[in-house]
């Protein structure tokens, strides 16, 4: 992704750290967005965020958005959020 | 209906030892050889509502059976059935338990997550006492082939079980234990 696609997020993966387990069905609806790190937890995939940004909050394309919304329906533990810009 | 409510009670007394299998499974975080953690999680979620499916067409089927007397007192509170009341009490504790997992199951995002597991947990209770119901009040509940059946998936459910409680359960059980060690002075 580009510096002006991830200006023009469609929406924003929000992932809340308290709650997430690490369980992975996210990174298997969105494989393009997330990756796991080496204790199963969502990262952005390399290149998704700017340096420094918030990596609880991963720009998606318009074309993720149903993936990411099954993704919210389907965390078992409730650990995410789709935020629209 | 007195057959078909015999076949859908052992057709929902399966579907529901699968659920909790996959339920098991599904908590795990692993995925099953090539089926992916959503696929399992989804299976997990439609077997449920499958066995819930069964589970009303066999107590559909009794009620409207002229020669299991089941009243309609009887799908809610357990004990007070004319035919082997112990027994079909059973059913009807199982009954209850499983309507208020699926209940909270559907409204997981409303109620919130520790509702939803406070709740979820049940299942544990709620298998054994639908298996003692298939044994104890069926029909043919102790002929060779529920028996058979019976035993299959209590083994393989005991199993699922005491691999839940095993330490290593979970798919990053292994890492996220070594990171601790890693950790420690």
């Amino acid at each position: 992704m580009s510096a002006d696609s991830r200006r023009e997020a469609a929406a924003r993966l929000h992932i809340d750290w308290t709650r997430c387990d690490g369980r992975g069905l996210c990174a298997e609806l969105l494989p393009e967005a997330l990756s796991r790190d080496d204790w199963g937890f969502p990262l952005a995939a390399p290149g998704r965020l700017a340096v420094d940004a918030d990596k609880s909050n991963v720009p998606l394309k318009h074309s993720e958005l149903g993936a990411a919304a099954d993704a919210v329906k389907l965390c078992p533990v409730l650990a995410l959020r789709l935020a629209r810009p | 209906m007195w057959a078909f409510g015999r076949a859908s009670g052992f057709a929902s007394m399966l579907l529901l030892s699968a659920s909790v299998l996959l339920g098991i499974l599904t908590r795990s975080g692993r995925p099953l050889v090539q089926l992916p953690r959503v696929s399992v999680s989804l299976l997990h979620r439609n077997v449920s509502l499958m066995a819930v499916v069964f589970l009303i067409f066999h107590v559909g089927a009794l009620l409207l059976d002229s020669y299991a007397q089941l009243h309609v007192t009887d799908v809610f509170v357990p004990f007070l059935g004319s035919y082997r009341p112990f027994w079909q009490g059973l059913g009807t504790v199982a009954l209850d338990l499983l309507a208020a997992v699926v209940v909270t199951g559907l409204l997981r995002h409303r109620i919130g997550q520790r509702t939803f597991k406070l709740v979820h947990w049940l299942s544990y209770a709620m298998w054994p006492v639908a298996i003692a119901h298939s044994v104890g009040n069926g029909t043919d509940g102790t002929s060779a082939p529920v028996v058979a059946a019976v035993v299959v998936v209590s083994v393989a459910v005991v199993a699922a079980v005491a691999w839940r409680l095993s330490a290593g359960f979970l798919e990053t059980a292994r890492l996220r234990q070594l990171h601790g060690q890693w950790r420690r002075p």
